[in-house]
């Protein structure tokens, strides 16, 4: 913490100075120096990097793995009741690997997963404002529609990659639970197992296309704030906002038009006879809201002035 | 105003304006048709003959419902037993939109209208009905067939769906026929006997034994007669059943107009509940006694029977030959499935089409719901107008999951292409489950009681919402239940219909000369969790022979539709008693055992209705998408757009022209800045806090938008992301870098960032710069504010840019620091670069700086070298003895002015007269002088150019 044994060695500044002077800057025909090249900045690999040894990250990543064994073991601990109130995936849950699976999604769809989706994309650019390292990226200089478009596109393989080991460590742990036995779908189906394995890489595809809006959302508060908490916990308030109206059963056909409506429309893949009409609402539904966020954000972004 | 000017400045309110009338536009738009149009209906009452012989008359009172455009096929709607035609009100109105003419009326003896009930008496109600025929054929506003033959459809309810196959089957005006939750046979419903020596042959799904001499329904029966009593709607199941796709219950609107007493409700429920009529009620004597019979003795004499069987559906179905879709609940203890499949086998025999329809409510569990209403409509229309698509002659079911959210269960119909069993040879998909359990000795209690409970009739609509106590509601008396037990299934079985079991039924003791039993089918658990699919029971009565030998009887179980999962077991449950029954009264006891371990379940594959392609939903992704993509490639041309160069400057590392940045709320950051930094320069940007430097440095580099004005950087003109800002190095106003990283990491990360060739970094040599030691593996988040402030004048330093902005770089550096820094800086220049430094200190800019620029306000106050700056204008100061005597001096000497005296100095603007002339006459004048020179003190210059 002391600056003792801080200082500049004069030798190195003769090195600085030789090699300034020895190099000179190869200038391109759109002003650049020659070795610079839009294309090449902020390359996702080195984004992922930045983002990846983030302590929040891997915390994040960490309790995915370990909330499948969290689950499990409270089925195991916990008394069964035979008089408790029947129905529901908790039920289910025990009656195979991936039966397991659809609980763990079930009850991460509705909080979990959106919070997750929101601290990645939310985080993004607000925490780099916020560190004051975003007018230096800016300025090296990052095109900003590439920066946002990076910074998405990275957040979004973090969110996918996380969408995905959630429900990966839950088949494995459900399988070691509970085996591989047939899965039984809400309604009262049963399916092989290797359809159920499909069925829920579909889900994870549904449910990473259903976020999207959070994404957006996300992306949006983001660029307007500097205050990554801001960003995140707003997108998770919104998220939350809009299940407690979707229960809220006088407002009637309404509720199609909130973006929570179809998170859980996954579950019709469950079915041998799929009915993707739900689901298809579902991706319209967060294509046209993460859309028109998405949108906002770039336009925004691209007309803030970073004083951050 | 100041935030209105910003959201202007911003676009955000044209922008929230037109998003906003778009989702205005797609609401309204997808939601505008949904408004009811309304419905007018007529009343008349039509006089009917009381019998078929009778000079009395009966007044049946109707409701004609008109449709916006008549002429149009009409439906008699007919209500349930204890209702009017008020009860069915709702349903007509929607009947009517659909562009029917609807016909609703009370039966004789219920609601307004007069006469006794005689339980849809093919002589009676069914007259009443054909009146009703006659009537329609009378009307302009009903389409005809023929003269006098008015094209109908027939729909209604339990008791209004037996008339409407009655109706059918006795007149040939009726052109379709959709009955719902009905009876085929009274006799069987009310006292069913599921038990046969010799099994029927049927191949339907769920075809029951309907043996004779059953056992009394006691509790739905007495319900029945009550509702015929009092016209209070017991009987009718209250609310809508839940349907595929409905995530919560709407029910709340159909289920209120039904739960008023005096089945009165609809629109104009303003008639007093008929008063009771004696014990009879507005019951038929007939009808009556048959009741007072079967309700004080258990069973029923060959008399009461063949009442019941002629007003029953089954006396004139073989007459029926009108397309028929037979709607049936799954959760129903009045009218099971085997009521149905009856139907469906005597009208496809007489060789009529048949559709078969299983949704998941009846008596017990509700109404038709919104879409099945829908469904009846369609079939109305297609058989009446030949509108729409086909529905077919198929096989719908409805399999009620485990699943419940908000209350309400998953739900999912199937289609299979038709009701098996019902073409010439084909027949039910059956599978056997092996069934275990010795012989088991059952008592029947005396009396009849304590009795075992499987469902409460009436109340079974209301507790079929709750699982909590649907599930815990059945319960078998210990001692008088014989168990038997599959094994545990490997795979699903999804029972579709009627199993059947053979048992064994013997004498426990020499008292019982027939026992009366009820058979269970419970899906158990793995956890023992038990459930009555359904709640229903299939009792049986069997004559034991006097000796003590086995009776063998083939048992039909209860329909039902229930997925049993693997790892679940069925249980056959055989008791003596049953609480909804009229049990055996004698004690006695009996030994059950299975004649044949198998149990036979029968299964119809189908496949799973969907809601077919979402065409719309697929075109709004398309679209968002075209959207998306679109905006993206103009946004790209724009870029390319943007590009501006002016050859002439190229050698000009900086030229900042009229530059002005207006913040929201009109405060000026700058105002009309002009200067240029010159190549080999080390320019000073001098200022105090608050001047306007940061934010200009920041326009440079691209990070504000200047509201006015442009920089040119080397010719390029500085937009964000402009290419050329990679000749800049830069550090403005505080470092920024990663925390969670090292210093050396976060140097590294930040060249990979700008994606150029490492070997241009120099980052060994940035990093000697900063001369961090071994500090520089460690977190950023470590460091100290000076070690901050070194590393980012590292990171600035990267690449060797053409030209370097630092922004108060001396900031948080100790003495030796800033020394070392300015050592850096001037030689940097010295080695063919430019580099520009803001400051708020002079002394900084004094020791720094070639040329300085000085703001004030967000404007240039001066600039050029620094020492002509600091010379203050060819300003002198002489250090003298006697200041005033200097003063005075000096102000005698031609074209000095402006003279002014300190403690021991006097200050004099010179105005072109050399010092050393001054210096002259100063000493001629005899004033000692210590030193003479330019006015060394920029402080003084700059307080004065900035006028503080």
């Amino acid at each position: 913490m002391n600056d003792n044994g801080v200082h500049t060695d004069p030798g190195a500044l003769n090195d600085l100075t030789d090699a300034a002077a020895q190099q000179h800057t190869k200038v391109a025909p759109d002003g650049s120096s020659v070795g610079y090249k839009a294309r090449r900045t902020l390359r996702i690999r080195v984004e992922l990097q930045r983002q990846i040894r983030r302590r929040r990250t891997q915390l994040v990543l960490g309790f995915l793995v370990l909330l499948p064994f969290i689950l499990a073991l409270s089925f195991e601990i916990g008394q069964s009741d035979p008089n408790r109130r029947s129905g529901g995936f908790v039920d289910l849950a025990t009656a195979s690997g991936i039966n397991f699976v659809v609980l763990t999604l079930f009850v991460s769809s509705s909080f979990l997963l959106p919070m997750i989706v929101a601290l990645f994309f939310g985080d993004t650019i607000a925490s780099e404002a916020s560190w004051s390292s975003l007018k230096y990226l800016l300025a090296a200089p990052v095109p900003r529609h590439r920066l946002l478009r990076q910074k998405a596109i990275s957040s979004g393989i973090l969110s996918v990659f996380a969408l995905t080991l959630l429900p990966a460590v839950a088949l494995g742990v459900g399988v070691a639970w509970y085996g591989t036995g047939e899965v039984v779908s809400p309604t009262g189906e049963a399916a092989p197992f290797g359809d159920g394995v499909l069925a829920m890489a579909f889900a994870v595809i549904y449910i990473s296309i259903n976020l999207f809006w959070v994404a957006g959302l996300a992306m949006f508060l983001s660029v307007s704030t500097d205050a990554p908490l801001g960003a995140v916990g707003g997108t998770v308030l919104v998220s939350i906002v809009s299940q407690i109206l979707d229960q809220i059963e006088p407002l009637g056909d309404l509720r199609n038009y909130l973006p929570t409506h179809y998170a859980m429309a996954w579950a019709d893949l469950l079915s041998t006879d799929i009915d993707w009409s739900e689901m298809a609402r579902g991706t319209f539904s967060a294509l046209a809201y993460g859309g028109i966020f998405t949108l906002l954000a770039a336009r925004v972004f691209k007309t803030k002035d970073i004083t951050s | 105003m100041s935030r209105l000017s910003r959201l202007r400045g911003r676009w955000t309110i044209p922008a929230l304006i037109v998003v906003l009338a778009l989702v205005a536009g797609g609401v309204y738009f997808t939601r505008s048709g949904d408004d009811p149009v309304a419905v007018s209906f007529k009343e008349a009452n039509i006089d009917a003959p009381e019998s078929p012989d009778s000079a009395q008359t009966v007044t049946i009172e109707t409701r004609l419902y008109l449709p916006q455009q008549t002429p149009a096929p009409a439906i008699m709607l007919a209500h349930g037993f204890g209702g009017s035609l008020r009860s069915v009100h709702t349903q007509a109105e929607e009947f009517a939109r659909r562009g029917f003419v609807v016909l609703t009326w009370s039966a004789r003896g219920f609601g307004r209208s007069t006469g006794q009930i005689a339980l849809n008496s093919v002589d009676r109600e069914v007259r009443d009905a054909q009146k009703l025929l006659d009537f329609l054929g009378t009307r302009d506003e009903v389409e005809k067939d023929s003269g006098g033959d008015p094209r109908v459809g027939v729909t209604g309810a339990s008791y209004g769906g037996a008339l409407s196959l009655l109706l059918a089957g006795v007149d040939k005006r009726v052109d379709t026929i959709v009955p719902v939750i009905t009876y085929n046979d009274l006799a069987q419903s009310l006292l069913p006997n599921s038990a046969l020596a010799t099994p029927r042959a049927d191949a339907t799904p769920s075809a029951t034994a309907f043996g004779e001499d059953g056992v009394f329904k006691r509790s739905w029966a007495g319900i029945f007669f009550s509702a015929g009593m009092t016209s209070i709607d017991l009987s009718s199941p209250t609310g809508d059943a839940p349907e595929q796709g409905q995530r919560e219950s709407n029910n709340q609107q159909a289920a209120v107009p039904q739960q008023q007493p005096g089945g009165n409700s609809g629109a104009q429920g303003q008639q007093p509940p008929t008063p009771s009529l004696g014990a009879c009620g507005r019951f038929t004597p007939e009808v009556c006694a048959a009741y007072t019979e079967v309700a004080t003795t258990g069973s029923a004499s060959q008399q009461t029977l063949e009442l019941l069987r002629k007003s029953s559906p089954v006396a004139v179905t073989d007459q029926i030959k009108q397309p028929t879709m037979l709607v049936q609940g799954e959760q129903d203890t009045l009218f099971g499935l085997d009521q149905s499949d009856a139907t469906a086998r005597q009208i496809a025999a007489a060789g009529a089409q048949v559709k078969m329809v299983w949704y998941a409510g009846g008596h017990d569990g509700g109404n038709p719901g919104t879409a099945l209403r829908g469904e009846i409509a369609d079939w109305m229309d297609f058989h009446l107008r030949g509108k729409g698509a086909d529905p077919g002659t198929g096989f719908e079911y409805t399999v009620q999951g485990a699943f419940r959210s908000s209350g309400q269960p998953s739900l999912r119909t199937v289609v299979a292409p038709s009701y098996p069993g019902l073409a010439q040879g084909s027949s039910t998909e059956r599978k056997t489950l092996k069934l275990s359990g010795r012989e088991q000795v059952v008592v029947n209690p005396a009396g009849g009681n304590p009795a075992s409970i499987s469902n409460l009739p009436g109340l079974g609509s209301a507790l079929s919402r709750s699982s909590a106590i649907s599930s815990r509601l059945s319960l078998d008396m210990p001692g008088q239940a014989a168990v038997f037990t599959s094994e545990e299934l490997t795979s699903q079985v999804l029972l579709t219909g009627s199993s059947t079991v053979k048992l064994k039924i013997a004498r426990g003791d020499q008292t019982s000369g027939e026992a009366i039993l009820f058979a269970k089918l419970y899906d158990v658990s793995a956890d023992g969790t038990r459930t009555l699919p359904g709640s229903i029971v299939a009792p049986f009565r069997v004559a034991l022979p006097p000796d003590g030998s086995a009776a063998e009887v083939t048992v039909t179980l209860p329909g039902a539709v229930r997925p049993v999962e693997s790892e679940h077991k069925l249980a056959l449950v055989v008791s003596t008693t049953d609480q909804a029954f009229a049990n055996a009264e004698q004690p006695a006891a009996y030994r059950v055992s299975l004649a044949s371990d198998e149990l036979s379940v029968p299964v119809v594959p189908g496949r799973n209705v969907t809601e077919g392609f979402p065409t719309t939903a697929l075109w709004g992704i398309a679209i968002a998408l075209l959207v998306l993509i679109g905006s993206g490639i103009v946004a790209m041309f724009r870029r390319r757009m943007a590009q501006d160069f002016d050859p002439d400057l190229e050698g000009v590392p900086l030229v900042i022209s009229n530059l002005t940045k207006a913040y929201p709320g009109g405060v000026k950051a700058v105002t009309d800045l002009s200067f240029r930094v010159e190549h080999g320069m080390v320019l000073g940007l001098l200022g105090p806090n608050g001047a306007g430097k940061t934010t200009t440095l920041r326009m440079v580099m691209g990070l504000i938008h200047p509201s006015e004005g442009h920089i040119r950087v080397f010719g390029h003109k500085v937009t964000p992301g402009a290419p050329v800002l990679s000749r800049i190095g830069s550090f403005v106003e505080g470092s920024g870098f990663l925390p969670h990283l090292s210093g050396a990491a976060n140097l590294r990360l930040y060249w990979a960032a700008t994606g150029r060739p490492l070997e241009e970094a120099h980052v060994e040599a940035a990093l000697e710069i900063a001369g961090l030691g071994k500090a520089v593996h460690r977190r950023v988040r470590t460091y100290s504010q000076g070690m901050r402030q070194r590393l980012a004048i590292a990171q600035a330093m990267l690449g060797l840019p053409d030209l370097l902005i630092l922004d108060e770089p001396a900031n948080g550096l100790d003495p030796p620091q800033i020394h070392q820094m300015r050592e850096v800086l001037r030689r940097y220049a010295a080695a063919g670069r430019t580099v520009v430094v803001s400051s708020h200190l002079l002394a900084e800019v004094e020791q720094t700086c070639s040329h300085v620029v000085v703001m004030h306000k967000g404007q240039l106050v001066a600039a050029g070298e620094v020492s002509d700056i600091a010379a203050g204008g060819g300003e002198a100061t002489f250090r003298v003895d006697s200041p005033s005597k200097a003063a005075d001096v000096l102000r005698g000497l031609e074209g000095v002015h402006d003279v002014h005296e300190d403690e021991d100095a006097v200050h004099a603007s010179m105005n072109g007269v050399p010092r050393a002339a001054a210096l002259t006459a100063l000493v001629a004048a005899g004033v000692a002088v210590d030193s003479a020179g330019p006015r060394r003190r920029l402080e003084d210059a700059f307080l004065e150019l900035v006028g503080e």
